[in-house]
């Protein structure tokens, strides 16, 4: 029964991707003025093969990715290093958490410009945008983490002698990462969209650059390749997430 | 501490921050770069919100966030009822809907605007694109929470398909939604502003370019101040709207 329910969902799955495709070829056999937006698959997988041969993807992103790497370590260091600070006095918690999950509620989208006035149209604005965006989900995780650990365990790691180095890497640790792993993993992907975006706005190099330079140009087919392994990656990404959050879940 | 000495040091911390602000640009920074918050005041008014063409181009941005936002509401509450209905429905589409939800959508804005144009449509097809997977996701997410004896008991007792929608299993939804609808605000208004800023012929993102491009860093601070305001405003009153669906559960 649950093997046959299987199939059906994979039958189901599957049956959609194929009508897709198959009304994005139909399409543009057939569609005159949607030709300008939609370009054929054919035309797209050969802008993919083009782009990765002739080094334009390889260059492009690994600006991107450079850039997403300091942005995302940037982040990672400050948000844990602040979050563990505050949660160690529920005073700060109280005055400091508030303040934070308001700050994260607003786009900070709109400060963008901002970041290209500072540090220039470089990739150095978008390491710091994608750094302050990556900031907030993960000092607030921390913080929740931090500050959840239940006194049990610290009392009785007390009371059985723990240093306060022990008391860190085996009460707090084990009962924190959890929460921390899921604001790392947030932090994360907003931290490719944002750099992303960014790039997308205001840049001279990048993937988010080259996308929107191609449809400056109109050159739709290669717009289309430019989504095409952005939406491989983030697939992959994704993926590549979920098996390490299971394996950290198992342990 | 007690919550009234809470708000006296947060209120410090805030006052303490834009003092050093003002002095550091006082002393230290380049007029170009950089503004004080006292220049900033200045600028507020009459140069940014008393100029008619801001204020139009701030309330074309708030026409393409609310159409944005009803969209989003409506359409992605109607799909994850749809998908979260049957078993089968939920298992095979939602992980298609999360795949989709975790696309960079920053990538496909430049496809937006050439198939949308310069004006309002691209940003509201833009801000709707973010606005409606969170609604789906914490629609399905609300249904799959339902006890569902309470929904076996309504069917017992007589209630046809559409009354235990309507009686058991909305009023239960109501939690899960209205995060969806917090998120869905703020994702629909970062869609929006996105596509703003990427072109805009009238609206906010034509006068942050022109304010960040002649170097005015001040009228830019202020009008970027007004819009958080205007977002934090959206937010408690999606908050609001919350607390008042939320009011058979006390």
């Amino acid at each position: 029964m649950i093997a046959n329910d299987k199939l059906v969902i994979r039958t189901i799955q599957f049956g959609l991707f194929a009508a897709l495709f198959g009304a994005w070829y139909l399409a543009t056999r057939t569609g005159g003025t949607l030709r300008l937006f939609l370009p054929a698959p054919e035309l797209v997988w050969r802008e993919m093969g083009v782009l990765m041969r002739s080094g334009q993807l390889w260059s492009s992103l690994s600006v991107t990715i450079t850039s997403i790497a300091y942005a995302y370590v940037i982040a990672v260091a400050a948000g844990i290093a602040a979050g563990f600070a505050i949660a160690r006095s529920r005073t700060l918690v109280r005055l400091f958490e508030p303040m934070l999950s308001g700050m994260f509620a607003v786009p900070l989208t709109m400060f963008f410009p901002l970041f290209v006035l500072f540090f220039g149209i470089g990739p150095a604005s978008k390491v710091a945008y994608g750094a302050t965006y990556a900031f907030f989900p993960i000092v607030l995780n921390t913080i929740a983490a931090f500050s959840n650990v239940d006194d049990l365990y610290l009392r009785a790691s007390r009371s059985m002698g723990a240093s306060t180095w022990q008391q860190f890497r085996y009460v707090y640790m084990p009962a924190a990462l959890p929460v921390t792993l899921t604001g790392m993993r947030i932090g994360f992907f907003i931290c490719i969209a944002s750099v992303l975006g960014g790039e997308t706005l205001a840049a001279t190099a990048g993937v988010g650059r080259a996308t929107a330079l191609a449809a400056e140009l109109m050159e739709t087919a290669k717009l289309y390749a430019w989504i095409a392994f952005v939406v491989c990656l983030s697939v992959m990404l994704n993926l590549l997430a979920l098996a390490v959050e299971t394996r950290s879940e198992r342990e | 501490m007690s919550p009234n000495m809470i708000r006296l040091a947060r209120l410090a911390i805030i006052l303490g921050v834009v003092l050093l602000w003002e002095v550091y640009v006082q002393l230290f920074a380049t007029s170009s770069l950089a503004a004080a918050p006292s220049q900033v005041l200045a600028e507020l008014w009459p140069k940014v919100l008393g100029e008619p063409r801001v204020r139009a181009a701030i309330g074309v941005t708030l026409f393409e966030l609310i159409v944005a936002f009803v969209l989003s509401v409506v359409f992605g509450m109607l799909i994850g009822v749809l998908v979260g209905l049957t078993d089968i429905g939920r298992r095979s589409l939602y992980p298609i809907v999360l795949l989709l939800y975790g696309i960079p959508q920053a990538i496909l804005l430049p496809l937006f605007v050439l198939i949308f144009g310069l004006g309002p449509e691209a940003k509201i097809a833009f801000g709707f694109s973010h606005g409606i997977f969170p609604v789906i996701v914490n629609t399905i997410a609300g249904m799959r929470n339902v006890n569902p004896l309470l929904l076996r008991g309504a069917a017992a007792m007589g209630a046809t398909r559409f009354e235990q929608l309507r009686y058991v299993m909305f009023p239960h939804m109501v939690t899960a939604v209205f995060t969806g609808l917090r998120l869905a605000m703020t994702l629909t208004l970062l869609g929006v502003l996105l596509a703003e800023l990427f072109v805009s012929q009238g609206g906010i993102g034509f006068f942050t370019l022109l304010y960040a491009e002649t170097f005015n860093p001040a009228s830019l601070i202020a009008l970027i101040l007004t819009l958080a305001l205007l977002a934090i405003i959206l937010n408690e009153l999606v908050r609001m709207i919350e607390a008042r669906f939320s009011r058979w559960k006390e």
